[in-house]
């Protein structure tokens, strides 16, 4: 019996890629509250251990990751709720690919004026504004 | 009207056959360590189907290529296969459905043991449906009269029962690919079947069952199976109905 992988990936629809993206951002969120943690727990440390590692955070790179962050709990929030109202709503579904749209559109109306503001703020402070 | 009797005796344009390129994942458990494609030409008609030009592969070109069909009219299951990446009966896909510019690809499904080609071994599959228990279960005397059900009390489970058993929604489920041991759609849309009959007295049993680890909890509501389903069944709203009742059991 064949045992290699060899084959196309399953052209799955909307309901199994909201599944992929709801994993990855699943791990990602994850991975930030484990690096969270540690960083918080360093005040136990020392007050100054933990200055000097929040202050290696203040670079465009680290902001780029805070927008993605933001993304990647909103994405997962949202789509949480969706999952739940399949789980418990008798014609979730029935709307489960309307919902999946719907939470789209609320991500993107969210995370244009999140991405704005957050983007300016890092701005500022590099180049040394308020 | 007489454009509307014009357009009326206006012979329909005859289809005209085309050359469609058939990509094929090909296995031999006796010569090949691994699956590998090949390729095969063929002259369809676009209201062929994918199973007239399987048919036309083995007839004519290479009768080593092995393929399950039986009825090929989309009521005994034989023939699920990958078709251009999607879980589809062979007998049930036009060529016209299909973009047949590019090449047609054709696999087995996935999740179970490749056995030959387009064939694998189905008995983890049926051994799933098996175990939860797919018959009526009663108690007491046998009736000896028939077992009333209203029109109400059959259509709750109307969509269950047109299952052909042909795994294209359990070999389409991430989470089965994953984990073989996982009932799959199949097994829980079969026990949907008798849970919801008002005439059966098994379903604590079978919720039981369903609410193992390998159970219903398994499922991660990715739709493959609802959209891979050649009956058209909403298996995913099944399986959520099987969730509510082994919470509310």
């Amino acid at each position: 019996m064949a045992k290699a992988a060899v084959g196309t990936l399953y052209r799955g629809k909307d309901g199994m890629w909201s599944w992929v993206a709801h994993r990855i951002t699943g791990v990602l969120v994850f991975f930030f509250l484990l690096v969270h943690v540690l960083d918080t727990a360093l005040v136990r440390v020392s007050p100054e251990a933990y200055n000097t590692t929040i202050e290696t955070y203040m670079n465009p790179v680290v902001g780029l990751m805070e927008i993605g962050l933001v993304g990647a709990v909103l994405y997962h929030a949202l789509n949480g709720i969706r999952i739940i109202l399949i789980d418990f709503w008798s014609k979730g579904p029935k709307y489960q690919a309307t919902m999946l749209r719907t939470i789209v559109v609320i991500w993107v109306l969210l995370m244009i004026p999140t991405a704005v503001t957050m983007l300016t703020r890092s701005i500022q402070h590099m180049t040394g504004g308020a | 009207m007489s454009t509307a009797t014009e357009q009326a005796t206006t012979p329909a344009p005859a289809p005209q056959q085309q050359t469609v390129t058939f990509k094929i994942l090909r296995f031999n458990p006796d010569e090949d360590t691994a699956p590998h494609w090949q390729e095969f030409q063929v002259d369809v008609y676009p209201t062929d189907r994918v199973l007239d030009a399987l048919t036309m592969i083995k007839g004519e070109q290479d009768g080593s290529l092995t393929f399950r069909r039986s009825c090929g009219h989309g009521i005994c299951g034989s023939d699920a296969m990958r078709i251009n990446g999607r879980n589809r009966l062979a007998c049930k896909t036009l060529i016209k459905d299909l973009n047949a510019k590019k090449p047609i690809t054709v696999e087995a499904i996935k999740g179970l043991p490749q056995e030959k080609d387009l064939v694998v071994d189905m008995e983890p599959f049926f051994q799933a449906y098996r175990e939860v228990m797919p018959f009526l279960i009663t108690s007491g005397h046998d009736p000896s009269k028939e077992r009333i059900q209203s029109i109400a009390e059959r259509e709750v489970f109307d969509d269950t029962t047109k299952c052909i058993m042909c795994a294209a929604c359990t070999t389409s489920c991430p989470v089965f690919w994953s984990d073989g041991q996982y009932f799959g759609p199949q097994a829980i849309v079969g026990a949907h079947r008798f849970i919801f009959d008002s005439r059966d007295e098994g379903a604590a049993t079978r919720l039981e069952i369903l609410n193992s680890k390998e159970g219903v909890w398994r499922c991660r509501t990715t739709f493959n199976c609802t959209e891979a389903c050649p009956r058209g069944i909403q298996i995913t709203k099944a399986i959520q109905e099987v969730k509510r009742a082994v919470i509310n059991s």
